[in-house]
């Protein structure tokens, strides 16, 4: 006992210091998919080189879909000279399903040129942030997930992320929670338990759709045995992109569903992004 | 043994060499001649792998086929040969049937369901022909792996009685339903206990909640698109199964992955294993309510997998195998923080080893505790750390040497075993298993082969071959079949993983304990959902 305390004191606080300071991200981490502005349009790799179909391409516009993105890297890879990139960001959670659509059109010349995305709205956050405080009390909901975002969420709870510092935790019933995290696309066989889950959290309460399963169906797609997504079934209030995403990506998406942190807003640049302090 | 088996299936039909050359493939005459084949297969030494349904309406003339494969078991001594038993079977369009061998042999039995739900093999004299992986609700008659099915439809779920779940009835007998959604943050499963006061007579788990549809998702798709569907089949299994479709592929393409990809392979293998070891041990940890051993195990867990984010840029070890190779090289500078943190990692886990065994509160709860006879676990087929924890000395990495386990320099791998059966052995297994993951490690670093990473393969596969590959994967041997259709596409794609195999042994094991003890046994077999359900 003795000797566990002693080794405990040793070890120091592990503990990372996000979100007051920034995610640490090693060099190999591949991010979101961007096309670099003024990029010529017919460099841009075709539609069919993404495994889980997030690239629209056609008639002078080009989209990707962060939302259905697995974050392979493999549209980066065929785009030798660099006319998509990979970002660096984990702050990529969004309010609203559209705003992750990243899209580009041909400009003058053939070249690029970022489309404006859809401003965040923030109404429904303000109100939830009202009733239920900063701190926030979730149900993990597993609608059919592979496991890597599951494992993401308990990792949340290891000393390194420890969640809990932040007021945010994970209950063993629905009547406990403020909400739902919901993990994967909704199989049929999982259908009837995730609508009854919904049912049994106490209003107002929240959806938290984690991965891209969760919030497109993902490399599952819509199918005979997948809805296509969380929203398919529930009001989703966030989604957040990745496959799975990183924990602190997770943090983020979490903390921007009570309003205690705005949301980042996504254009197709290759500028760095500034980091806005946390609300808390 | 390949003598043997040629000599006794003779009569049953035509034998020929594969789908790799070392293996057996022999095309019965008759559907009725299936059970005596196969039992004669068992009489040999052999057990049921994997069973693989096709499809072949495309093929004039023919219709549904079944393909028995079968392989050496841990009834047998070692050394096992490096082989495969392919039985193999056309059923009749008009009624597709074949007599079961769930009877005589059990692993068999979850196979020949599924089969039955996704195709509409009939499986005449099943001990168990419930429904296992479509639901309550699904339109009977519609089977979504034939091909005629559209994987885009969304038949309507109709009204249904309540599942016949297995019941014991007497006085004093309770049923305890609990799941799909469980009180922590785990996979979706629904277990149906009962119980005498505490004492569990009888689980009947239910799975496939998490059925997405996934080797239907793969039909038709390139073999390099398909890849990024297999490494998603599970999370904390990504790269044994990603690496295992990658196999088969190479296999059916004639392509050798080059030496230096094949060690990286195997690094990347064994700290796949290692970050799931160390994480389980904390697991049980967790199930034995000895919350120290929890943090230790989790942050263990989570430096590892940030060193797998540094080697890959996933922390899942996600994009770093390809068709081919590997798409990502090990630094000198990479190659010094993984020697780094296998020198934390070893430390960190001598010492929580240490305490547990010290520890006889925790002691009290693993010994004895959810326990697997070696017979159950021959006659399931059980795999992995819960077939070696009941005295059955198999490993996929040893019996079918794939990566840098095989050929020049192979890094043979010490298979650890124990004989009690129990939680603790599981434990102990795991223990071993990973000091010897860092060892294979270490080994592997200082000496890696120079060379390319990646080998070019064919835009698309030859038509129609088969390919047929066994990984261990952390939780046993993971078997992956693979066939090409006739523009060299995926025809079909069947992934039996490990976990699919043990879940019939985890019921078994529940058996010997209280309820309260189910988190405990079922954490120590800590098998995965989605790989199962796929």
């Amino acid at each position: 006992m003795l000797t566990a305390i002693l080794r405990s004191l040793r070890t120091g606080i592990v503990t990372i210091s996000y979100p007051d300071g920034p995610a640490r991200i090693p060099e190999r981490f591949r991010g979101a998919p961007r096309v670099r502005p003024g990029s010529p349009m017919e460099a841009l790799p075709p539609a069919s080189t993404c495994p889980s179909g997030a690239i629209a391409a056609g008639e002078g516009r080009y989209a990707i879909d962060l939302g259905r993105c697995v974050f392979c890297g493999r549209c980066a890879e065929a785009s030798p000279d660099g006319a998509i990139e990979l970002g660096r960001e984990v702050e990529l959670a969004s309010r609203s399903r559209g705003s992750l659509v990243v899209e580009v059109a041909s400009g003058p010349g053939g070249f690029a040129v970022p489309v404006p995305a859809a401003p965040p709205q923030g109404g429904a956050a303000e109100r939830i942030r009202r009733t239920l405080g900063r701190s926030l009390h979730l149900r993990h909901l597993d609608s059919g997930s592979c496991n890597a975002c599951d494992w993401e969420l308990t990792a949340l709870l290891n000393p390194v992320y420890d969640v809990r510092r932040l007021g945010i935790d994970f209950v063993a019933s629905p009547r406990h929670a403020d909400g739902v995290i919901v993990t994967g696309p909704v199989t049929r066989n999982l259908e009837p338990a995730v609508r009854r889950t919904w049912e049994a959290v106490p209003e107002p309460r929240i959806a938290i759709a984690v991965g891209a399963c969760a919030t497109s169906g993902g490399i599952a797609g819509r199918s005979y045995a997948s809805a296509g997504g969380a929203g398919e079934v529930l009001p989703v209030d966030v989604f957040i992109p990745g496959c799975p995403p990183r924990p602190e990506a997770i943090i983020f998406g979490i903390l921007l569903a009570v309003g205690r942190m705005d949301e980042r807003r996504r254009v197709s640049s290759a500028t760095g992004m500034s980091r806005p302090p946390a609300l808390t | 043994m390949l003598a043997a088996v040629k000599e006794k299936l003779a009569r049953r039909g035509a034998i020929e060499p594969g789908p790799r050359p070392c293996d057996l493939t022999v095309r019965l005459e008759r559907a009725e001649d299936v059970p005596a084949a196969a039992a004669e297969l068992t009489a040999l030494g052999l057990g049921l792998a994997t069973l693989a349904a096709t499809d072949d309406e495309a093929n004039a003339g023919r219709d549904l086929e079944v393909r028995y494969v079968f392989e050496p078991t841990g009834g047998v001594a070692p050394p096992l040969p490096d082989l495969f038993v392919t039985l193999e079977v056309s059923l009749d369009p008009a009624r597709p049937a074949v007599p079961s061998i769930s009877d005589r042999i059990p692993a068999a039995s979850w196979h020949e369901r599924e089969a039955h739900d996704l195709f509409g093999i009939v499986f005449d004299g099943h001990p168990d022909p419930r429904p296992l992986v479509v639901h309550d609700g699904w339109p009977e008659g519609l089977h979504p792996l034939r091909k005629r099915f559209d994987a885009a439809s969304r038949p309507p779920v109709l009204p249904a009685e309540e599942f016949p779940h297995l019941a014991v009835e007497g006085e004093g007998v309770f049923e305890v339903p609990v799941g799909p959604i469980h009180a922590g943050i785990i996979e979706p499963g629904h277990f149906r206990f009962s119980t005498v006061g505490e004492s569990v007579l009888n689980l009947d788990a239910r799975l496939f909640y998490t059925h997405r549809g996934l080797e239907k998702r793969m039909e038709g798709l390139s073999f390099e698109d398909a890849f990024f569907v297999a490494e998603r089949m599970c999370g904390v299994c990504s790269l044994s199964h990603g690496l295992g479709f990658c196999e088969v592929s190479e296999q059916i393409a004639g392509i050798v992955a080059p030496a230096r990809a094949r060690a990286l392979r195997t690094i990347a293998l064994e700290l796949e294993r290692l970050y799931n070891h160390v994480g389980d041990v904390g697991n049980v940890a967790a199930g034995a309510s000895y919350h120290y051993g929890t943090s230790a195990g989790l942050r263990m867990k989570e430096a590892l997998q940030q060193l797998n984010e540094q080697v890959a840029g996933h922390r899942f070890l996600r994009g770093l195998v390809a068709p081919g190779g590997v798409r990502q090289d090990v630094t000198a500078d990479l190659g010094r923080s993984i020697e780094a943190a296998m020198a934390t990692t070893s430390e960190a886990l001598e010492s929580l080893v240490q305490r547990i065994e010290n520890n006889p509160t925790v002691l009290d709860r693993l010994d004895g505790t959810g326990l697997l006879s070696q017979k159950d676990a021959v006659a399931l087929g059980v795999t992995g750390v819960a077939a070696r924890a009941s005295g059955v000395d198999r490993d996929a990495r040893r019996d079918h040497p794939h990566a840098a386990y095989a050929g020049e320099g192979a890094q043979r791998p010490s298979v650890p075993t124990e004989t009690d059966g129990d939680v603790h052995a599981r434990v102990m297994v795991r223990v071993a298993e990973a000091r010897e993951s860092m060892r294979i490690v270490r080994a592997l670093l200082g000496s890696l082969p120079a060379g390319p990473i990646l080998a070019a393969m064919p835009e698309a596969l030859p038509p129609w071959k088969i390919g047929l590959a066994s990984i261990e994967s952390p939780r046993g041997a993971a078997i992956h079949w693979l066939r090409s259709d006739a523009t060299g596409r995926v025809d079909r794609y069947h992934l039996r993983s490990a976990s699919f195999a043990n879940w019939p042994a985890v019921a078994i094991a529940a058996q010997s304990s209280i309820i309260p003890d189910f988190p405990l046994v079922n954490k120590s077999f800590e098998l995965c959902y989605s790989c199962t359900d796929r």
